[in-house]
């Protein structure tokens, strides 16, 4: 046990040893300066610009970014939305997988465009390998370099002193898209394929085992897409279990291949931001908060998990090896405990093992690591969360010293404030709403007519979506929502989500928490960019600090974590305590 | 928006052909210089395919290592694992019942020995591994019903235990430990 946390430890260090180079690379990358790709990659992006008709170095104001950013991502619904309606009759289905339902499209296009990966249909059956690679491994790639665009827009909106003038959307895009996503993919992929996951376009394999058995195997283009996945924090499967499977995760050094994959961007982010704007000490701040964060969600989780199940340990045998139900015995127990709180603080959402059956702290801890949703966070737009509580730390410490908040040298006032606000309560608020609905129906185990049907085509009562009764079904929906909402995408998966009940309102809730996100710090950030500036003086609030820190790390353990204090109290806590 | 529309079409056209068609082909092309040639790795035994190296299957017989219980039955078309919560009861007694039938398969081995591996359901239904302690508690039972010594099963067990570099997790591989029988 002992060497298995030394093991967790070490993986964390390799991590940031790895994501402080990354960091500089991708801000010297979006200053526009030379990098080693410049010479092969150089030519392809100009092309594309120029097939397409963009200048890519017409600079844009924070309105003409956001138009151009919600446009193409309108376009890339579209276009998912026709694979997965159509996947039946387009190429490339060997294993003649049918149509998506509508309800179900919908879902799943909306959640890898908005970069969460919430799956209501199981890989081997649900899906095409058209729709894997042509619709669900495209949008892991461009919505993560969305993301990341975004997070750009905001980090040279603090840089350059009074300006509308931003850069060019789809210059950040394609950039991230091809500098920092394929490289860092390839990469992976050439792990997983030399370890065995499959990559090919061969439909199911049969054979015999050793007892007779006769046995069908799913395979495919799987690591193409398992490489992404993790990238680009999206965190979508490519077999049903996603990384939990053999195949999509063959071994404990895949697993450490994996969990660095996914988290060196968003921690390269918070280091790029230092190398951009000069001030290396407030990515150190940001990087001081978001760990301390991460770490207290982290201890109960590991120690929840190696202590291994009260109620097995009454039924008399060992627990040598923690927990383990729903885990993988190549992973083991802290193994998996880590990865669970780095894929929900991420909003990656993939797993290696199933959170349903988890500890009651640890699915505490990762409903809090997505309730926060303020550590690390996913490609770009963890930043973005993060931003938005540092402006909200500004003005109350500036308030608690009686003068007025600045940020950079920018007078944050009272419209940045508002858009702040709604930004940090949308998140409490679609949670809580989504989750009183869906247990006020499960309470009264309402017959859901069309929003829930059986497999003959009958009404199901609402009750009939929990796989477990009581304080664990509650958690159930809660996690459901609170998943979507952090664009998180991992799910209690004994919930019966596919669905229209579940696959709208899940479906809806994505589509706010996703561009309100992204829409509310970027013009937050265009607004303050505008602004006259004020040079520093010995009166002004320094936010590089320690101190800073603090106040931040406060914010949102006031805003985020005891707003959800409640619903945790009937979950999670309940369970425990029972 | 109409200003940005023609462009994002054009762009989407060019992203699609370069992360759906080239990225892929050069992941293809990679896994062509694997020794797996980007296939599944099958597992032969007497000149047979008789399974996948990483995928579990079922062994119900008592002449043969088992593996984990499976949410999935062992199907790799269909990987599930079970999501029961901790707490609930009708998984409780399901992890009694699977205590009971070890208990009665292999008689002389105390309760407390059991590892919990072994009872529990894996996150994938298709768990190729289990720990070490659960191979050895197998071991009286496969010894007599094979009439082989336990010292040679022992060693067997050894030969197939695998630890991980960083971590030092511990796996047996059950199709390959049975194999090897």
């Amino acid at each position: 046990m002992n060497t298995e946390l030394l093991g967790v430890g070490l993986i964390f260090l390799i991590t940031l040893v790895l994501s402080i180079p990354l960091g500089r690379y991708m801000a010297r990358l979006y200053s526009g300066e030379r990098t080693f790709l410049d010479r092969i990659l150089g030519p392809v992006e100009r092309l594309f610009f120029r097939i397409s008709g963009i200048d890519s170095r017409r600079e844009m104001t924070w309105q003409e970014h956001l138009k151009a950013l919600l446009t193409i991502n309108m376009v890339w619904f579209l276009w998912a939305m026709f694979v997965l309606t159509n996947q039946s009759w387009l190429p490339w289905n060997p294993d003649g997988n049918p149509d998506m339902t509508a309800d179900l499209a919908f879902n799943t296009a909306i959640s890898f465009l908005v970069n969460c990966n919430l799956q209501h249909y199981s890989g081997e059956t649900g899906v095409s390998y058209f729709s894997q690679i042509f619709c669900l491994n495209f949008l892991q790639f461009v919505s993560a370099g969305t993301g990341m665009a975004a997070a750009v827009i905001v980090f040279k909106a603090i840089r350059d002193r009074q300006t509308t003038q931003l850069g060019n959307f789809y210059d950040f895009f394609l950039k991230s898209c091809t500098r920092v996503l394929l490289p860092l993919s390839l990469i992976v992929a050439t792990v997983l394929v030399f370890n065995g996951t499959p990559m090919n376009t061969r439909g199911k394999a049969s054979y015999v085992t050793m007892q007779g058995d006769s046995v069908q195997v799913s395979q495919g283009p799987a690591a193409a897409m398992i490489a992404i996945k993790h990238i680009g924090t999206n965190g979508g499967g490519y077999f049903g279990v996603n990384s939990a499977h053999p195949l999509e995760n063959p071994s404990y050094l895949t697993m450490i291949v994996e969990l660095l994959a996914q988290t060196i961007i968003p921690l390269g982010m918070i280091f790029a931001l230092g190398y951009y704007i000069r001030n290396r000490r407030f990515s150190y701040m940001v990087f001081g908060v978001m760990t301390l964060g991460f770490l207290l969600l982290l201890t109960p989780a590991i120690y929840s998990e190696t202590q291994g199940n009260p109620a097995i340990a009454q039924l008399g045998i060992s627990q040598p090896s923690g927990a383990m139900e729903g885990k993988e015995v190549r992973f083991g127990s802290v193994a998996s405990a880590y990865w669970s709180i780095i894929t929900t603080v991420i909003s990656t959402g993939s797993v290696n093992s199933m959170h349903d059956s988890t500890m009651p702290l640890s699915g505490m801890a990762q409903l809090l690591s997505m309730m926060t949703n303020a550590f690390y966070g996913g490609c770009g737009v963890g930043i973005l969360n993060f931003y938005v509580f540092i402006i909200l730390a500004v003005f109350i410490s500036g308030l608690m010293v009686g003068r007025t908040p600045e940020f950079m040298g920018k007078k944050v006032e009272g419209r940045e404030m508002k858009i702040a606000m709604i930004v940090a309560l949308l998140h409490p608020l679609l949670i809580m709403a989504g989750t009183a609905i869906a247990s006020y129906l499960a309470a009264n185990d309402v017959s859901m007519g069309w929003w829930y049907l059986n497999a003959d085509g009958q009404p199901n009562t609402a009750t009939a979506w929990l796989n477990n009764s009581g304080f664990h079904g509650f958690s159930e929906m809660l996690y459901e929502y609170t998943s979507s909402s952090a664009n998180n995408g991992s799910g209690f998966e004994g919930l019966g989500d596919n669905n229209p009940f579940w696959n709208i309102t899940t479906g809806i809730c994505l589509i706010f928490s996703r561009f309100i996100p992204i829409i509310g710090p970027v013009a937050i950030a265009g607004l303050l960019g505008s602004k006259k500036y004020i040079p520093e003086s010995a009166g002004t609030l320094r936010t590089d600090t320690g101190t800073f820190g603090i106040m931040v790390f406060a914010v949102i353990v006031i805003l985020a974590a005891l707003a959800f204090f409640p619903a945790l109290a009937l979950g999670p806590l309940a369970e425990y305590f029972s | 928006m109409k200003t940005h529309l023609l462009p994002a079409l054009k762009l989407t056209i060019l992203s699609i052909v370069f992360f759906s068609v080239i990225y892929p082909a050069m992941v293809w092309g990679i896994a062509q210089l694997s020794p797996t040639k980007g296939n599944v790795a099958w597992f032969e035994h007497k000149g047979k395919v008789v399974g996948a190296q990483l995928i579990g299957q079922s062994f119900t017989q008592d002449q043969y290592f088992q593996g984990r219980p499976s949410a999935a039955g062992y199907n790799a078309a269909a990987s599930a694992g079970s999501n029961k919560g901790p707490t609930n009861a009708d998984y409780l007694k399901d992890v009694q019942a699977r205590i009971d039938t070890f208990l009665v398969h292999n008689p002389g081995v105390q309760k407390s020995q059991i590892p919990s591996d072994l009872v529990t359901a894996s996150g994938s239904g298709l768990d190729p591994d289990i720990s070490v302690q659960g191979a050895l508690i197998q071991i009286p039972r496969i010894a007599r019903i094979r009439r082989i010594s336990e010292e040679r099963l022992q060693q067997l067990v050894k030969e197939q235990t695998k630890t991980s570099p960083i971590g030092g997790v511990e796996t047996v591989n059950v199709l390959a430990l049975n194999a090897a029988l």
